[in-house]
This record gives structure tokens, sequence and C-alpha cells, in this order.
């Protein structure tokens, strides 16, 4: 569009703009909008209909459809009562783990990748020990399972060590919070560390070499200047890593076992809620996944950009 | 010679102003200057040795060590020591409710045990099946939204939001979402297939068609964000590109195919080799779906049969062959992807 072109739109009146913009859709343009909206059809769906179903009453699920809103009479909120009553200790068990490994392995990847990116050293040393962090992120965690649990179970041994704080009138199973804590800063470290890199690679050198050659320690390089300015890739990092850690079943599965422990996870609750002998709760099921998934939901909702850059990197 | 002591010393001197806290590095500064007599003294064979190694390694190596090296090892311990330690376990016996495999006696059993378990191979065939349809359509179904959506259309942030949706949900909640859309009387892709007179199928109880119906359902969670990956890659691209193609009187399609998609190769193996681990990953969607260890029939794949073994039979080094196995498919996806970034001096 030329400046001509622009000016001349600037001055149309709204009304005029409107009907000139519809004048100008080509029916190729109008196909495309319909594909674009059918293609959030197919991804909001799924999602409506669970939420729809979550304020139904059990005849209201059988009688009407499934993505239908309830009728006068067939809504209530006694499912999310009761999912909200069997999973809000997972919810502070997940935010107990979650929260810490969060900020500690965001911590560790920034300073991980620092010391791999800026300081100067062979880049033919760096690339393997590189190669390592990034093959980290990719190895399927069944692979580790059991040495996990031989680890935590017979090596370390925290609920034995840690038995003053059982003293105090805490159930000792949230050991399996600290391990949980532990194990997702480990795993999380590779990605973070990835993160944090392909950021700190685009990062201009030369202040920092000009600041090394007045003899400013490694140490004071990373606190003076690049930690300030890591800021947008912590925003980055911290969302990727709460969705990632509040998300995870495996390692709550393995470590805490069982749903009715007092430290279990909202998400291993989760997966068994809504289904007894007599058949599956489907409404329940919904607002259970959807009270579950607040945090994540609301993380995604005010910092979708944080998070879409996250994944793509 | 004289560069290089510079900014040793200047490296060691700016050191003790920032000394104010004791600092847990000290070995790392004494390895440093270890091999520092080098510039001052006359070159003896030991400086040289000294410079070499500093050389070699670079100025700033022992100094940047402390950020790196510790997060490095417990990494690598998690990691690494983990993989190596349940290479071990696979090769024990191991099973029931002892504390610690018998290291003493070590063998193939497990593995020879996996060939000639029919679920395993059914499992191992699952999960090849899962990983090309699943990231096959993923990747196709991201393809065609980025070019879509870097059509240069209006509400572009809405309609990217939407799609890369479902990717922040766990797997559990998902699960739950897709045995509702599923269901038999009630699902909506009954409803939907109804309406042209198919069905109503029993899409989680029929045996030749689950597996395509949990890969459906991780296609829809995922082609997000194959997606979002895609137009970065599009967005790389200079628009001369474009301009030359139509130049050239190319039409929409044969652009795209001629001249675009083929510029997108390093988005496509970094976006599949990504949605290959998810896949793997799968168990979480799985043992959701049914709320225990034991996936619908014909929807077994290795990663659920692994934990299933482990930790429901307390088959301890079956399973642990089991995820060896798993680990070398993963190593056969990884192992070429790190050469192909090593090669492009990605790392």
């Amino acid at each position: 569009m030329s400046d001509a072109e622009i000016r001349r739109t600037n001055e149309l009146t709204r009304a005029a703009r409107l009907r000139r913009s519809v004048e100008q859709t080509t029916p190729s343009e109008v196909a495309l909008y319909v594909v674009l909206l059918v293609m959030a059809g197919f991804y909001l769906v799924p999602i409506e209909s669970g939420l729809v179903t979550s304020i139904k009453t059990n005849t209201a699920i059988i009688q009407t459809a499934p993505y239908a809103p309830p009728g006068a009479g067939g809504a209530t909120l006694e499912k999310w009562q009761t999912a909200i009553d069997a999973l809000l200790r997972g919810m502070g068990n997940s935010l107990l783990y979650a929260v810490p490994a969060t900020v500690i392995s965001a911590a560790l990847g920034s300073v991980t990748a620092y010391g791999l990116t800026m300081p100067t050293w062979k880049q033919a040393y760096k690339a393997p020990l590189i190669a390592l962090i990034v093959a980290g992120i990719f190895i399927p965690y069944q692979a580790v399972l059991v040495p996990l649990t031989q680890f935590w179970s017979q090596w370390v041994q925290l609920a034995q060590h840690l038995s003053f704080v059982w003293a105090i009138g805490v159930p000792d199973d949230y050991a399996g919070i600290i391990e949980l804590v532990v194990t997702h800063v480990a795993y999380g470290l590779p990605i973070c560390t990835l993160l944090f890199r392909t950021y700190y690679k685009t990062m201009s050198t030369e202040m920092i070499e000009s600041a090394r050659l007045d003899g400013a320690s490694l140490r004071r390089v990373y606190r003076r200047i690049v930690l300030p300015l890591s800021g947008p890739m912590f925003a980055v990092v911290l969302i990727y890593q709460f969705t990632q850690i509040w998300n995870d079943l495996l390692f709550t599965l393995v470590l805490v076992s069982t749903e009715s422990s007092p430290a279990a996870p909202v998400v291993l609750i989760l997966a068994g809620l809504g289904s007894s002998l007599e058949g599956q709760d489907f409404a329940l099921r919904m607002a259970g996944a959807f009270f579950a998934a607040l945090p994540t939901l609301a993380v995604y909702i005010f910092f979708g950009d944080e998070f879409a850059e996250g994944v793509s990197a | 010679m004289f560069d290089l002591y510079r900014r040793l010393s200047g490296a060691l001197g700016s050191s003790s102003p920032d000394d104010d806290e004791a600092r847990p590095d000290g070995g790392v500064v004494s390895e440093r200057s270890a091999p520092d007599p080098g510039p001052e003294s006359e070159p003896g064979p030991l400086a040289r040795v000294g410079s070499a190694v500093d050389r070699r390694l670079g100025s700033d190596f022992f100094e940047s060590s402390l950020f790196w090296l510790p997060p490095f090892l417990l990494m690598a311990l998690f990691v690494y020591g983990a993989i190596i330690w349940n290479l071990l376990i696979s090769l024990t016996d191991y099973r029931g409710f002892a504390n610690a495999p018998d290291y003493g006696n070590l063998d193939f059993g497990m593995y020879s045990r996996a060939l000639a378990d029919p679920g395993f191979i059914d499992a191992a065939v699952n999960t090849l099946i899962l990983l090309v349809a699943f990231t096959g359509a993923t990747l196709a179904v991201g393809l065609v939204l980025a070019i879509l959506i870097d059509r240069g259309i209006r509400f572009e942030n809405a309609f990217r939001t939407i799609y890369l949706l479902p990717m922040s949900l766990s797997f559990v909640v998902t699960a739950q979402f897709w045995l509702w859309m599923y269901n038999f009387n009630n699902g909506i892709v009954n409803l939907f297939l109804g309406t042209f007179g198919i069905g109503p199928i029993s899409f989680l109880g029929n045996q030749t068609i689950v597996l395509w119906a949990i890969i459906f359902a991780l296609m829809w969670q995922f082609s997000g964000y194959a997606m979002v990956v895609y137009l970065a890659g599009l967005r790389a691209i200079p628009t001369e590109h474009y301009e030359a193609a139509q130049v050239d009187g190319a039409s929409t399609l044969k652009m795209y195919w001629r001249v675009i998609i083929p510029q997108l190769k390093g988005a496509t193996i970094s976006a599949a080799v990504v949605l290959m681990v998810f896949g793997m990953k799968a168990f979480d969607f799985l043992y959701s779906l049914v709320g225990g260890y034991r996936p619908p029939n014909g929807a077994d794949i290795l990663a659920t049969k692994m934990v299933r073994e482990a930790y429901a039979n307390l088959n301890w080094a079956y399973g642990a062959a089991i995820a060896i196995v798993l680990f070398g498919m993963a190593l056969a996806v990884i192992g070429p992807y790190l050469v192909y970034e090593y090669r492009r001096n990605n790392l």
C-alpha cells in the first residue's frame, strides 16, 4: 500500500471503510476466513463441550446435546463443588513443588547457559557438552524411572532423614514433594539452559568484552550485565517450566504413587476422578479437568506470547 | 603471550573485590593460576604445557566452570547416570519386593524375554505407528495453519492463541475432554458422524481404531505447536522469494510447493524431533484415559507397557529392558538431529 493510499484510507469514515473492506474482500479471502474459523472451532469444541458439560445435571447430560448449554433446570454447580472439594488439597500440593522447581530450574538454567555461552573457551569443547544437555531434553523419562525409584527409595531415603519434620505433624508423604522438586529441577535444566542459551547468543558481546578487559570477573559480568538483561527470557522460561511441571503426571505417579496420599498432586487425583464401578461421571470429570487446568490456563491467557516463544525455541 | 597474561592477571586481580562473601571456587582459582607461571618465567616445559592447556580450552575455561559445571553434573547424574544404571538393572533379574537388584548375575535374559513377548512386539509396533502417523499428521496440519495465518489476515493473534491453546493443557486434562468427545452415546464425534449416517462407533473400545483415535486427539493437542514453529520459519523467508515466484508466474500453490516449503526444512526437522518425543511421552494421556496402567486394548505403547511392567507387575528388570528399547528409539531420532545441528553450527 502506497503512502497516498494509506492517507486516503485514513480520511474515510468508519462506515465507508467498512463498506470498502467488504467490497474488496475476494471470494478466496472469504474461503480463507471460513477455513480459519472452522479450525478455530475444531480446537475449541472439546474445550467448550467440556465446559458446558461440567455444569449439567446427570439427566441434562443425557437429554441435551454435548455441545449445547444446559437448559433451565439442567444447570448445577454441584459437580464443580465436588471437584473442588476433591482437588483443592492437590492444588496446594502441586503448587508446593511446581513453584520452587520452576524458580530453581530457571535460575540454574540461566547460570549454566551463561557459563557455556559468554566466556571464551573453545567451541569444539563446548559443543559436546551442549549436545549432552540438548539430548537431555529429549530422553523419554521411562528410561530413568526404575533407577529414580531406587535412588529415592533405597539410596537417599528422605522420609527417614527428615523425621524431625514429620515429628511436628507433617505427613511423611511430603518427602515425595521434595523428591519432585529435585527431580523436576534436574530434568528441567536442559530445556532451561537451551532457552537461555539461544537468548544469550543474540546478546551484544561488546559491553561484556569491554567489562572483561577492564578486569571484571565472570561473576561480576553475570550479576551486573547479563542478569539484568535476562528479564524477558526469565518470563519465557518460568512460564514454560511452570506449565510443564504442573502438567506432568509420570513423575508424580512414580514418586508419590497413590491419589489417596495426603501429598498427592492435582494431576494424580484428577486421573482417577469420576470413574467408579457404576460408570463414569463425565460432568465431574470435566469440572475437575477445568479446575486442575485453571493455573496453566491463566498463565496461557495472560502470557500467551511468552508461552509461544518458549515452545517454539 | 602478553595478552594472555594480561587477561589472566586481570581476571585474578578483579576477583578479589568481589570476594566479600565466601567463594566456593577457591579451588577453581588455584587451578587457574597453577598453569600460570609460564608468561613471566622463562618458557620452560611446564609453562609450555600450561599455556597449551589454556590455548586449547580457552582462557575462561576454569573460571566459567563454576557456572556450568555444578548444574551440568546434577543433570548428568540424573539423566546419563540414571540411564547407565537402568541399563545395568535391565541385565539383572530384579523383580518383586526386593529392595535392590542383584548385580552379581548379569545377562540379556530380559531382552530375549521381550522378543518372545507378543505384548512387547505389539507395543513396539504401536509406538512406531503412533510416532510416524502422529508426527506426520501434526506437521501437515501445522504447516497448513501456518501458511493460512501468514497470509496477512486480520485477528492473527486471536487465531494463533486459539490454535495453540490445547498445548498449554495437561495430558491428564485433554484425556478427560477426549474421553467425552469419543463417548459412544453422547460424544460429539459420534454425533457429528451421525449426521452423515455413520456410526455410532466405539472409538476407544474397538481395537483396530483406538490407536488412530488417540493419534487424532494428540494431533489436536500439538498441531498448534507445529504451526508456531512453521510460522517462525515462514517469517524468516525474505519477501523477495515470494515476489520472485510471482513474477515468474507461479500459481500460489506452486509457489508454496516449489519455493517456500523447501526452505522450511530446518523448521520441519526441529518440530518433527520434538513431536516424536511428545509422542513417546504419550503415557500421561493413555494413563489418564483409563485412570490406570492398562490402556485400552490395541493402544498399548512401549511407554505404557514399561511403566505397567515395573510399577504394577513389579517386574523391575523387565521394565528397565523395555525402557532401554524405548531409549534406543529416541536415540535413533535425536542422534542424527544433534549431528545435523552440530554441522549447521547451531549447538
